[in-house]
């Protein structure tokens, strides 16, 4: 028997994986998305730049002030659009998550679940972008010019810039972000496990 | 051969009796310190020391800070003299902070500190300060490691029995060494008037319990004499104040022979509770008088200075109850309390026994009125009758003690050069070490309250010698590291020290390290003359004088460029640095001022004044290698002739018109 899964109803078990999945997101929306930690001998404490749906902070006043030395552009929230956008995407997405789960179709936990991986591959591309764009257009009249030197922060990761060591990593809210994206995915693909279990006994 | 016999003989004899010689020569410290004493005091790079010592600069005027068990420097804490490394006495910030009623003093002799306490253990917030030559007290806040305050203490001179302060800082004790004629009343008199003219004082400075301001509450006015030192009642004794006194001779010249002819002087018992309260009930003589209350406030980062003209005495004599007098053997100098409260021990500098009296005598003595007579109208209790025993035999010339908190106290001996640990509950004599050499002061980390903290003793010794490599004939004073945990004390390491250390202070790191600042915040700073950003830096001129505001930031200041300046200006640079992050300071400097450096720290405002006496071109650059660039901040003052009408400019990064307009040429 053919199982359609795009027009059935959801299950219990998926309508409380998309509300847990919409409490997650809730945490996003006030939990750092995403941190740079960085290193050098001098500051063996460390220093971090983080970045909220809403705003970047750390220690964003002291990093400015070394990055002046390489010649990088300073960092300011009012400077990206991102920061007072996506709030209101993560929220589109906590409404969507109800919404689907009162609707009750699998087509649109589908929908939701294909929408919000894009979101996350489009959010990794523009973080990208703008690291690129930090660690290249540097003043020309900079103190400490290395040729072939760029200091774009690694996408995720670890990576060594001059004296400091840059390691990019997702913060709470990052780690909530992509749980909130397994859980769906999990609601999307339950009744698919279940079938095949049907199907064997 | 019978006679090569007898010679060989004889040789054999002769190396023998040298051999014994040799093995009776007294062993010195290098046999006395283990193997295992260098791991005691090994902290390894990047670790911190277990103990934060706080120690008296003496000659110095300042306070140094030390790691124990390492003995490493950490800070030398300018007070009571001007220190041109940090601009202290030299920025106008910081200059009214070393006004008096003669004026500003450049220089102080500090003795004695004492750790604020709460219910008589060490909380960490203050650190007091006393100075002896121009009678001055000193709060340290712990917070910045920095001078917080400094008042003068009228009729006073040599205030030398101070800062010690009671259970809870109620108040910080300043008494006088030298007794004087009061400061309101006539001092144009012979000095062989002593005996009528000369009075002595101990003054009570309240501490305000939230902020630590402190505010001379009250004077006792006592018979002429000299008063050493003192301590604090705590427990039982809560509510007393104990003090040494020497000179009940009265003399006044070749003390050394007329101070020592009695067998005894006095420990002086003060009921300050009751003191207070007459002082509370409006009682007391309103005096004129004059002395300097400095305060130095973090959010102006600038000192005030007012000048006060009343204070309060209390004549002793005039209310019952408030003072007795103890005998104690031999011009006694140590005063300490134990961390019961109940034993006071007097330590009598010519002595060669330690008396111990009981406070629980005392207050019987003082119900039975036990009194052998009176001294200059006090009463004067019987020896006897305070007394709980005697060490005997302790050695020679005892004169400070502390306490651990198993029940012993350590007494340093100045002329047998040893430390003696003896049980304060029997009186036996438990150990001695020698010190290298003659021991002054000694402290132990809380061993003067009711909390010590008995694994480390440190002995400030007067002599050094031979204790180092040699630097001439001038020597650092050298103190000593002992492991008191066990039974017997161990001799772990020497380390020399900064001026001349009496007592000192010490306390476990924690207490202390946790509430340490970093930075100042900018959007805190009040500073008159504060440049929030190098948009708002400017030079104005009123009149004669020239105002600077410019700031400091990796790794130039704004403005760099500055012209019009004239020959006899007045000009003020005020610094204020832009960091906001740990340990950037800036410094600032100016070719040929008649000043010292500044030295900013990041949030601050400091302020350098420059009378320029010839025109042309001068120099001013950072003096703190603040940052790779370092070496590039700089920038240059065009001083013109008096009179001149070179406009006045300033820029960074870029060329005037004016210089344009030359090198377009």
């Amino acid at each position: 028997m053919k199982y359609n899964i795009s027009q059935g109803k959801l299950s219990v078990a998926q309508k409380l994986l998309l509300l847990l999945s919409a409490i997650g997101l809730v945490f996003v929306l006030i939990l750092p998305l995403w941190r740079i930690e960085l290193a050098a001998p001098q500051y063996p404490e460390g220093l971090v730049l983080t970045m909220y749906p809403h705003k970047l902070a750390g220690d964003v006043d002291i990093i400015n002030g070394l990055n002046h030395y390489i010649g990088m552009k300073t960092l300011h929230t009012p400077d990206f659009l991102e920061f007072s956008v996506l709030p209101y995407i993560i929220g589109f997405f906590i409404a969507c998550c109800i919404l689907v789960a009162l609707t009750n179709r699998q087509k649109y936990l589908r929908w939701l679940v294909i929408g919000f991986i894009l979101f996350g591959i489009i959010a990794m591309v523009d973080f990208y972008r703008w690291n690129y764009a930090y660690g290249h257009n540097l003043n020309p009249n900079a103190a400490i010019q290395v040729p072939g030197m760029s200091y774009q922060p690694p996408l995720i990761g670890y990576k060594k810039l001059l004296n400091f060591g840059a390691y990019s990593i997702p913060d709470k809210g990052g780690w909530i972000f992509i749980g909130s994206g397994i859980l769906l995915l999990m609601a999307m693909l339950l009744p698919t496990f279940s079938s095949k279990k049907h199907v064997q006994v | 051969m019978k006679k090569v016999n007898q010679k060989l003989a004889y040789c054999a004899l002769f190396t023998g009796l040298m051999l014994f010689v040799i093995s009776c020569k007294p062993k010195s410290s290098g046999d006395v310190v283990g193997k295992e004493a260098a791991s005691k005091v090994y902290v390894q790079p990047g670790q911190y020391d277990e103990i934060y010592n706080f120690v008296s600069g003496g000659f110095s005027g300042q306070v140094s800070v030390y790691g124990i068990p390492s003995g490493r420097l950490l800070r030398v804490i300018p007070v009571f003299s001007v220190d041109p490394e940090k601009g202290w006495g030299y920025s106008e910030e910081t200059k009214p902070m070393l006004n008096t009623s003669h004026g500003e003093i450049p220089w102080g002799d500090q003795h004695h500190l004492d750790l604020s306490q709460t219910n008589g253990e060490i909380d960490g917030r203050w650190l007091f300060a006393n100075e002896n030559n121009t009678p001055r007290v000193a709060r340290i806040d712990l917070k910045t490691f920095r001078t917080a305050e400094i008042i003068e203490i009228p009729n006073s001179a040599g205030n030398h029995s101070s800062p010690f302060i009671t259970e809870n800082t109620e108040y910080v004790v300043a008494g006088t060494r030298f007794s004087v004629p009061m400061d309101y009343e006539n001092g144009d008199v012979p000095i062989d008037s002593y005996k009528k003219n000369f009075k002595g004082t101990l003054s009570f400075i309240s501490v305000a319990p939230t902020t630590g301001e402190m505010s001379l509450s009250f004077q006792l006015l006592l018979p002429g004499m000299n008063f050493d030192l003192s301590h604090s009642g705590k427990g039982p004794s809560s509510g007393w104040f104990f003090f040494s006194t020497y000179n009940s001779e009265q003399a006044h010249t070749l003390l050394e022979v007329n101070a020592s002819k009695r067998d005894k002087d006095y420990i002086l018992a003060v009921n300050w509770k009751k003191a207070e309260e007459y002082f509370k009930s409006g009682k007391g003589k309103k005096v004129p008088v004059k002395y300097a209350h400095n305060v130095y406030s973090d959010e102006t980062h600038s000192a005030t200075s007012n000048m006060i003209n009343e204070t309060t005495i209390i004549d002793a004599k005039d209310v019952p109850g408030l003072v007795y007098m103890i005998p104690c053997p031999k011009s006694p100098h140590g005063c300490d309390v134990d961390p019961s409260g109940e034993y006071i021990i007097g330590s009598g500098k010519l002595a060669a026994l330690i008396p111990v009296f009981s406070f629980a005598k005392i207050q019987q003595a003082i119900d039975k009125k036990d009194f052998d007579g009176d001294y200059g109208g006090i009463p004067v209790i019987k020896y006897e009758s305070a007394l709980h025993g005697e060490v005997k035999k302790p050695g020679l010339g005892p004169l400070h003690t502390e306490f651990d908190e198993k029940g012993n106290a350590y007494t340093t001996f100045f002329i047998s050069s040893e430390i003696v640990k003896w049980r304060l509950k029997d009186l036996q004599i438990l150990d001695r070490q020698p010190t290298f050499y003659s021991p002054g002061h000694l402290v132990i980390p809380g061993g003067d309250t009711k909390k010590p903290y008995g694994k480390y003793l440190i002995a400030y010794n007067k002599i050094t010698k031979d204790r180092y490599l040699p630097t001439g004939p001038e020597l650092a004073q050298s103190a000593q590291l002992f492991d008191i945990s066990g039974d017997k004390m161990k001799l772990l390491a020497d380390y020399p020290s900064i001026g001349e250390p009496h007592y000192a202070q010490a306390v476990p790191a924690s207490l202390i390290s946790k509430n340490s600042l970093k930075i100042f915040k900018l959007e805190n700073n009040k500073h008159p003359f504060v440049t929030l950003g190098e948009k708002e830096s400017k030079v104005v001129r009123e009149g004669n004088k020239v105002h600077v505001y410019a700031t400091a930031i990796r790794s130039h200041f704004s403005p760099d460029n500055i012209e019009g300046v004239r020959v006899g200006d007045e000009v003020y640079f005020h610094i204020t640095n832009l960091e906001q992050d740990w340990d950037v300071p800036h410094g600032f400097a100016v070719k040929g001022a008649k000043n010292a450096e500044l030295l900013v720290m990041p949030g601050e405002t400091q302020t350098l004044k420059w009378v320029p006496e010839k025109p042309g071109i001068f120099p001013i650059y950072c003096t703190d290698f603040c940052s790779a660039l370092h070496q590039e901040m700089q920038g240059y003052v065009r001083v013109s002739p008096a009179g001149s009408n070179t406009p006045l400019t300033f820029s960074l990064g870029k060329n005037s018109s004016e210089a344009d307009s030359i090198l377009t040429k």
